[in-house]
């Protein structure tokens, strides 16, 4: 009966292609065609200007609360750029330029963010999931639906998002817990924004990293510089090819930063540093992407400036269309749909006192009308 | 016709519609080799394989969050839940994505899965292991809340709920798993959700209840009988969404009204019930509605476990009671 150590070989990779500066190590350096950089450049730009502009938007009124994504570009377009269409993605709430790359509209954004319910609406066919706010609770959601695409056997992944302090839910657990369980092809992005709201990463897990966690759960797990988009697509590129071998889920660890506030309603001078921010700010990974785009002649001032005016041009068009739909007075009756496929009669009758309900305000106005009239 | 236990004729209803539909699955802990802890999915395994009859991690909310996936994959998982005392560890996911998964994709995405767990008392168990909390799913939009009460209707209830399009929770009274035995006939059969049903007619005095109270309340109509007095029975199947179609019609007959159930008294099914019969029915009613019910307390432990439970005679006290106001 001794008492000895079981000994662990495994440890965390961590890994970084393109530093701050815009230098790569042309080692680890992957090759990606210049359309689909270009096109990554473009989806990064567009995520970063999309969600300034809504952060004007909602300073003037013109839309609600948003949760901003800023410093998170790289983090996402590297990762999600490897799912293929017949692929699913199970976003968290912070992932709106993953989630226009999928094929959201710019529209829709602006639409749930200003209370409608029909931002939410998914196009037919295309298999994403809706916005999770609930934190960490969409996880399970991927590792069901990662079990569904093995028993099926038709070679479909699943890409699910959450940030560090979903790392603190008991759903994180079972969902990992489960996916390495099943072996199910899930691939797991952690955005390390280091702040879930006010709490820091280190009140948060006394982990050294999050990656390390998936070693608890018996699947491979790396840590990543989340804002060096080459190594994100690098680390993705290599669990996606897993889980669509039939080698199970991963956990990725994106070591990133939250540089704006949690949502619009929250205040983060509060709870951080200026100087934090600063410092994170250096780390930019649009303006590294940029530099290294430049390096490569691929950006330069003529098609840079060309892409930003045609982002630019998107926004201010979806933004139009939006405000366009957004003025006509949505029909209350409406939410009363698609609670059920089939109405059940108590909602029914509810759904018809309100139309009764507004009808007697008409006849009211009216009324009212006539007699000033 | 088979004779069959309740537990017999939801293992009929699982294994006819598994073998009809291959996208029917069951997780749950125990489920496999087992049986499940009331041998509900007994052999299932043997038929349909680990990849369909699954076991799981010890996690509640690992078996309603992946469900959910999986019915938004185009699956029809029925998850079973060892107790109903358990569920809350997965309310949230059920509360806040199987609910609300079709309303939230505007119609794009459905989860058609369907939630089993025993609840309610009478079979001398440990602490959580007897609640009767249908009203916290039944006050969730969004969910179908069914509870059956005898084998038959358990059989063609279940079977009713993995069609369904929408999450159904599927409340087992486990003090009815092998009380009495039922014709269940071989061939496939199906209800209505959403139906209650008059399972004795009477003028006198109408009793509603469901599950487990159900035996009971037949029980109590035939005592009164011999009194002189006719009582019809309602058995509800389907607490969300409620039926009240029949119990209005019921009342307006009778006039008086007795609600039965073991779950606490206040916010519980029958609060809701006499609200819809004031809607419905009351210039009809000649007396107060009255309600038999557990207590606002925890269920006690099961030596003073009688004490909580309607019965009999406490059903029967309250007719005497509204029939004599």
């Amino acid at each position: 009966m001794p008492r000895t150590a079981i000994t662990l070989t495994e440890t965390i990779e961590h890994l970084s292609v393109l530093n701050e500066h815009g230098e790569v190590d042309t080692d680890l350096e992957p090759e990606i065609s210049q359309d689909t950089l270009l096109e990554l450049y473009r989806a990064m730009l567009l995520g970063r200007r999309f969600d300034e502009r809504m952060l004007d938007l909602q300073r003037q009124g013109r839309i609600g609360t948003f949760p901003p994504i800023k410093g998170q570009e790289a983090a996402q377009m590297g990762s999600i750029i490897h799912l293929k269409e017949s692929d699913w993605l199970v976003p968290a709430f912070r992932e709106t330029a993953a989630e226009i790359w999928r094929g959201r509209s710019l529209e829709s954004v602006l639409l749930y963010y200003n209370g409608f319910n029909e931002g939410t609406i998914i196009p037919e066919q295309q298999k994403d999931m809706p916005m999770s706010v609930p934190v960490g609770s969409q996880i399970l959601h991927a590792t069901g639906i990662g079990y569904g695409a093995k028993y099926r056997k038709n070679g479909e992944i699943v890409m699910t998002y959450f940030g560090d302090g979903a790392t603190s839910e008991g759903d994180f657990h079972e969902g990992l817990n489960c996916a390495a369980v099943y072996q199910v092809p899930v691939v797991f992005i952690c955005q390390n924004n280091q702040w879930a709201i006010s709490i820091p990463l280190k009140q948060q897990t006394r982990s050294e990293t999050i990656a390390q966690k998936a070693l608890a759960y018996g699947m491979p797990g790396i840590q990543v510089d989340g804002n060096d988009i080459l190594a994100v697509y690098v680390a993705t590129q290599e669990a996606v090819q897993r889980a669509r071998n039939g080698g199970g889920p991963t956990l990725i660890e994106c070591v990133t930063y939250r540089v704006m506030m949690h949502t619009t309603a929250d205040d983060p001078s509060r709870y951080r540093s200026d100087e934090e921010v600063e410092k994170w700010k250096l780390k930019c990974p649009l303006s590294r992407f940029e530099k290294y785009l430049q390096q490569k002649n691929i950006l330069n001032d003529t098609n840079c400036e060309e892409i930003e005016s045609l982002v630019l041009d998107r926004i201010q068009t979806a933004i139009h269309k939006a405000e366009q739909q957004m003025a006509a007075p949505p029909d209350p009756l409406d939410m009363f749909d698609h609670l059920f496929e089939k109405l059940p009669p108590h909602i029914t009758r509810q759904k018809e006192e309100v139309l009764r309900y507004l009808n007697s305000l008409k006849t009211g106005n009216r009324r009212e009308g006539e007699h000033n009239g | 016709m088979a004779k069959m236990t309740m537990v017999q004729a939801l293992n009929l209803a699982l294994r006819q519609e598994m073998a009809k539909d291959d996208s029917v699955l069951i997780l749950g802990q125990d489920v496999g080799p087992d049986g499940g802890v009331f041998r509900v999915t007994d052999t299932l395994i043997d038929d349909f394989g680990p990849e369909r009859v699954i076991d799981t991690p010890l996690a509640e909310a690992a078996i309603a969050g992946m469900a959910i996936g999986m019915a938004v994959y185009g699956l029809k998982p029925v998850c079973e839940i060892q107790f109903s005392g358990f569920a809350y560890q997965n309310f949230h996911q059920i509360e806040n994505h199987a609910a609300r998964m079709r309303w939230r994709s505007q119609g794009r995405l459905n989860v058609p899965m369907v939630m089993r767990a025993p609840y309610g008392g009478g079979v001398r168990a440990l602490e959580h292991h007897s609640e009767s909390r249908e009203a916290y799913w039944a006050h969730t939009p969004g969910l179908k809340m069914v509870i059956p009460s005898g084998p038959r209707n358990a059989r063609a209830l279940l079977v009713a709920a993995i069609r369904d399009p929408d999450p159904v929770i599927f409340y087992e009274p486990k003090a009815l798993y092998r009380a009495f035995r039922e014709e269940v006939p071989e061939q496939e059969e199906s209800m209505e959700i959403g139906r209650s049903q008059c399972i004795r007619e009477g003028d006198d005095l109408t009793m509603i209840a469901y599950g487990a109270m159900i035996p009971p309340a037949m029980e109590a109509a035939k005592e009164l009988e011999k009194l002189g007095i006719s009582a019809e029975v309602i058995d509800l199947l389907t607490i969300s969404p409620l039926d009240d179609s029949v119990m209005i019609e019921s009342i307006k007959k009778t006039g008086h009204g007795v609600i039965v159930h073991e779950a606490p008294q206040s916010f519980g099914a029958g609060a809701e019930i006499i609200s819809r019969l004031m809607e419905g029915a009351f210039y009809y009613l000649e007396a107060p509605l009255v309600r038999v019910t557990g207590y606002d307390i925890i269920i006690p432990y099961f030596s003073r476990e009688k004490a909580y439970m309607p019965d009999v005679q406490r059903i029967l006290a309250a007719a005497r009671a509204t029939l004599n106001n």
